[in-house]
């Protein structure tokens, strides 16, 4: 027998129904609103010109070479640097330490050093980098400041593989008379290259969008460098975002501003397209095992 | 030959424990610099006078170090962004967990991973053109620059990581429960509401607190909306948030004036050291 709902019962049904259907659709709303504005307003100013040079008053030229390539140089500086480091460090987490007690702080480190915002990061790199390091306002001081910052993300996705790759490797590898060093390098490290490839993406992305750790830290000028310029202590070059935020906030030129934001969306599309990607490949292996 | 490779063995192992404690030494490093650099504007201007001081006036003559409209102002547009933020946020990671089928959960996922991803400027630049003057024209204002526009920001700036941590927390929830309660005559909506989302609690607490830290801490988009007046805060006033105090002045500051710019950066990490400590205690008990 079909008992029959009360209609109390069915009318708060429906409300929470309908209010559901409407956050998600809101949220959808936002999203392509965003998306959509930004797009039109941006994709009309994107030229080869604006692409191609930089900006000049004497030849009227007005130009994001510099930011696109100030911020190819940051994620490469950056990267070259916390890859070592952080898969040194999740190694040392997976394979060396042994004392619980010693790894908790570790991890309780990681997660402090993830939950700092980025203004405290550009504040503390400005601090160390900059002046106690005299590194001057530079490109190299900023990269060395978003070090900081992406340690936790390369460190956290290389531990999540290391994790995937099963003992019997490492036992075999170990019977058979190898070191512990040969050991990962032959065995576990290559096992664990996608979550390490994982790692990579995600902090292209947390650079690509930073700005306020970079403000203070990597400067605002608009030369173009090249790479071994990037460097040298004491050049300074503004990345997309912090351009980005002088033409809008400060110079009041928003045509570009768009336009860099319009390119800065599609690179984070990009990124985020390749991050799935790569995340899925990883879930594969993990299931595969 | 073995000695070589002994060698080698010993000198990757110290290697690699150095990177270990990276980490814990960059904490180090960074409370230290902070300290250093933060205490002593508090300890010139009297740590009441800094806290409880209601007038922020840097370059004045004689000058006033108070930094409570900033920390009442970084208070309020957080907790307006989390009381916009997480009923819209969990309403749609239950939609998305338990009502929509797969193919609308997946077309509302990518969009909030998009949202994710997409830099601070970018929706400060969005928030400085749309939200603001739509905010002046609504509420006929003669500037739509204020706390009320960074709210609206810092919402949709929290709603990611408030939606798929929840949708996490949802779905993690035994299949038991859900069927237990739909046996005994409870609608789909009930049990998700009446079941579903008690059992869920720890994991959506996790994510306010982690709406709380993002909010909190977001410098860059709110500094383009906020008016960055050392206001008291208002709801329709232009004001400045801790982070974006920080961020305003450094660039022409010298002296106490730079200092106490660092004390305010000190306040604020003590800030996010006790939502960190928050997050960790909840994670710790829902491990228990």
């Amino acid at each position: 027998m079909q008992e029959k709902i009360s209609i109390k019962r069915k009318i708060k049904s429906t409300v929470l129904n309908i209010l559901m259907y409407l956050s998600a659709g809101i949220i959808c709303l936002i999203l392509l609103g965003v998306i959509g504005y930004i797009l039109y307003r941006g994709l009309p100013h994107i030229s080869i010109e604006l692409l191609t040079s930089k900006p000049s008053h004497i030849r009227g030229t007005v130009g994001i070479l510099p930011n696109i390539l100030n911020t190819i140089y940051i994620i490469l500086i950056t990267l070259i640097i916390v890859l070592p480091l952080g898969v040194g460090s999740a190694i040392y987490l997976n394979e060396y330490a042994k004392n619980k007690k010693l790894i908790r702080i570790i991890e309780l480190a990681t997660e402090t050093l993830s939950g700092i915002p980025s203004i405290i990061y550009g504040l503390v790199g400005m601090l160390i980098f900059v002046q106690f390091c005299s590194l001057g306002t530079s490109i190299l001081a900023g990269s060395l400041t978003l070090v900081i910052m992406t340690l936790p993300t390369i460190m956290r996705t290389t531990q999540e593989s290391l994790k995937t790759v099963p003992d019997g490797y490492r036992e075999g590898s170990l019977a058979l008379g190898s070191g512990k060093w040969y050991m990962i390098r032959t065995v576990v490290l290559p096992s664990a290259i996608d979550g390490i490839v994982t790692g990579c993406i995600l902090s292209i992305g947390r650079i690509v969008g930073e700005s306020a750790a970079l403000l203070f830290t990597a400067g605002m000028a608009n030369e173009v460098l090249g790479f071994v310029d990037a460097v040298t202590p004491g050049n300074a070059g503004s990345s997309l975002t912090v351009a980005l935020y002088m033409y809008a906030k400060e110079r009041g030129e928003f045509e570009i501003a768009f336009a860099i934001a319009a390119i800065l969306l599609i690179l984070t599309f990009v990124i985020n397209m390749s991050a799935k990607w790569a995340a899925s490949a990883l879930k594969k292996k993990g299931a595969k095992q | 030959m073995k000695k070589t490779a002994n060698y080698i063995e010993k000198s990757m192992n110290v290697i690699f424990t150095i990177c270990g404690f990276l980490a814990v030494g960059f904490v180090i490093l960074i409370t230290g610099f902070l300290l250093v650099s933060g205490t002593p504007a508090i300890g010139k201007i009297g740590i009441t006078d800094f806290l409880f001081g209601t007038e922020w006036a840097s370059t004045a003559q004689p000058p006033s170090y108070g930094i409570l409209p900033f920390i009442l102002t970084s208070v309020y547009g957080t907790f307006g962004a989390i009381i916009i933020g997480v009923p819209l946020g969990l309403m749609c990671a239950i939609f998305v967990a338990k009502m929509a089928n797969d193919k609308v959960s997946r077309v509302v996922r990518t969009s909030v991973d998009l949202l994710s991803g997409i830099p601070s400027v970018v929706y400060g630049l969005v928030g400085m053109i749309i939200i603001v003057p739509l905010v002046r024209e609504v509420f006929n204002l003669p500037d739509g620059a204020n706390l009320f526009s960074a709210i609206i920001v810092l919402t949709i700036m929290i709603l990611p990581s408030v939606i798929s941590v929840s949708e996490t927390a949802i779905k993690t929830v035994p299949k038991e429960y859900e069927e237990a309660s739909l046996a005994l005559g409870a609608t789909k909506t009930e049990t998700v509401f009446k079941v579903i989302v008690p059992a869920a609690k720890s994991g959506i607490i996790t994510s306010i607190v982690l709406g709380i830290g993002r909010s909190i801490g977001e410098a860059m988009a709110v500094m383009m909306v906020a008016g960055n007046v050392a206001n008291m805060p208002g709801l329709f006033k232009s004001v400045r948030f801790l982070t974006t105090a920080v961020a305003s002045e450094m660039s022409y500051s010298s002296g106490l004036q730079r200092q106490a710019l660092f004390s305010i950066a000190l306040v604020l990490f003590v800030f996010i050291l006790i939502i960190n400590l928050v997050l960790n205690l909840i994670v710790k008990r829902e491990r228990q």
